[in-house]
């Protein structure tokens, strides 16, 4: 008995311990906040020029789904070019997830710096020599006369006349709401037999983990959500935990059909997407140091 | 029997979310994934110095030593020997490293003499070659700090507790090299074109 005893505090101080060291990752930011298609912080541009290329950039990716983004800074402040445009591509995630279709067009004023970061994806059209062209013959001349309008205009063309094609802007909606379906069956079968398992040994138990569970696994699968959402998908949880392990037990003996009708619990997935609020963000794109620089 | 079956679920489950089987692993395959991007990276430039040498040499006749030690050093980076487990052997990922560092310091030499020959600057071949080494060069800048940050996670997640355990009974994994400041390059040669 007394062994029995010390082995189950042993046990549990090493739950505990366990459960201490489930980390939720954080990260820093000194990157801009990204604000649309033009992040003009150097205020290089004058704003007929800002709104027209707003206007064509987001035309661009509605028909393409490839994202351009400006953005000027007043200064460097001693940073290397290449490193601060990857750490920001890396932040900003701009192109679509898969398709790493995004491009940042990065300009550093004081340094008269200019990068051209380009997405996995694009690395195959806009190549580290095409983009060191376009810095090279289209911006450069036009920035070296002061013309900044007119050279953010042309690169910008530049840049959509070059990775035109390469992409098109396909179910983007249906593709997002797949993946998080597919994260929830993951998550509602993996549940649905924890519940039946723990609804076997004893109700309370299998109410008990229904509760806990479904606020920790959608608090792992969807990060970031209140405590009133914790609150709502406790009860459903304990709900769950209550009725499943009825079902199943009081249709077992009916073979099959039960658990055709525990499917109806599907439904339950269904009301809990949560989406973004709107304004502009990255797709979720990824960048491995294509591109160019060059300065004027 | 109950209770017994109640433990071993809860323990099961609080192995696998608490104490880092899973986060070792895919900390693990981060890692590998990150290797695969330097190597890709080394290889680009690699595949791209045959047409550099040729440009160079049809304008710059007699810098064949420089030109001669830039050939060396790729063929030597050639040679080494990409067993699957570099990056868990010290001393094949220092060679590795070494023939790499030599390759870089090679090739900042003959940019260095190009300077020389102006006809050659001008060479529209030549520019293209320029920018796709600088974007050779950011890449392998790129990947290097990535595999790096990769194989820091890594090692951490095996060597904190409870991790450490889990590893040392389950998953055996050994720690990982990363990149190493080259000595008198911890600034890379600026390449100035």
């Amino acid at each position: 008995m007394f062994l029995n005893n010390n082995k189950s505090i042993i046990a549990s101080i090493f739950f505990a311990f366990c459960l201490i060291f489930i980390i939720v990752p954080a990260h820093a930011l000194d990157v801009p906040v990204l604000q649309g298609y033009v992040n003009d912080y150097a205020g290089m541009l004058s704003p007929q020029a800002k709104s027209q290329i707003e206007a064509e950039l987001r035309a661009f990716e509605q028909s393409d789904s490839t994202q351009i983004v400006i953005l000027t800074i007043p200064s460097l402040e001693g940073e290397n070019l290449e490193d601060f445009s990857i750490k920001v591509a890396d932040a900003w995630k701009i192109g679509q997830k898969e398709k790493d279709n995004g491009v940042i067009f990065l300009v550093a004023k004081q340094e008269r710096k200019i990068r051209i970061e380009a997405g996995r994806g694009l690395e195959g059209k806009l190549t580290d020599l095409l983009s060191g062209r376009i810095i090279d013959l289209v911006i450069k001349p036009k920035f070296k006369r002061g013309d900044f309008d007119g050279g953010f205009i042309a690169g910008v063309h530049a840049l959509i006349d070059a990775t035109r094609g390469e992409f098109t802007a396909d179910k983007i909606q249906y593709e997002k709401r797949d993946e998080r379906a597919s994260k929830l069956l993951t998550m509602i079968i993996f549940g649905t037999i924890i519940l039946i398992v723990t609804g076997s040994i004893s109700r309370i138990l299998s109410i008990l983990a229904g509760a806990v569970g479904l606020p920790l696994f959608a608090f792992l699968t969807f990060t970031s959500f209140g405590i009133f959402t914790i609150i709502i998908f406790a009860i459903f949880g304990a709900l769950a935990g209550f009725i499943l392990p009825s079902i199943f037990s009081s249709t077992r003996h009916h073979g099959s059909r039960g658990f055709f009708h525990g499917g109806g619990f599907y439904w339950g997935g269904g009301s809990s997407g949560i989406d973004f609020g709107g304004g502009f963000s990255g797709g979720g794109g990824s960048f491995g140091g294509g591109g160019a620089s060059g300065d004027w | 029997m109950r209770k017994t079956y109640f433990c071993i679920l809860m323990f099961l489950l609080l192995i696998v979310s608490g104490c880092g089987y899973n986060t070792i692993q895919a900390n693990e395959e981060a890692v590998k994934a990150a290797w695969a991007d330097v190597e890709a990276a080394y290889q680009r430039r690699n595949d791209l110095i045959p047409n550099l040498v040729e440009v160079v040499k049809a304008y710059a006749k007699h810098e064949k030593e420089t030109l001669l030690a830039v050939t060396e050093a790729r063929a030597k980076v050639g040679s080494i020997q990409m067993s699957k487990n570099i990056i868990e052997d010290p001393q094949s990922f220092a060679q590795f490293q070494e023939a790499q560092g030599a390759m870089s310091s090679a090739l900042s030499r003959l940019m260095l003499v190009v300077e020389r020959y102006p006809e050659l600057k001008a060479n529209q071949n030549f520019l293209d070659l320029q920018h796709q080494l600088e974007g050779t060069e950011n890449r392998i800048n790129v990947a290097r700090v990535r595999y790096n940050k990769a194989v820091e996670t890594f090692n951490t997640s095996i060597r904190i507790f409870p991790n450490n355990i889990t590893n040392s009974l389950l998953l055996k994994l050994k720690m990982k090299e990363p990149f190493k400041a080259e000595a008198g390059a911890e600034k890379a040669p600026q390449v100035k074109f």
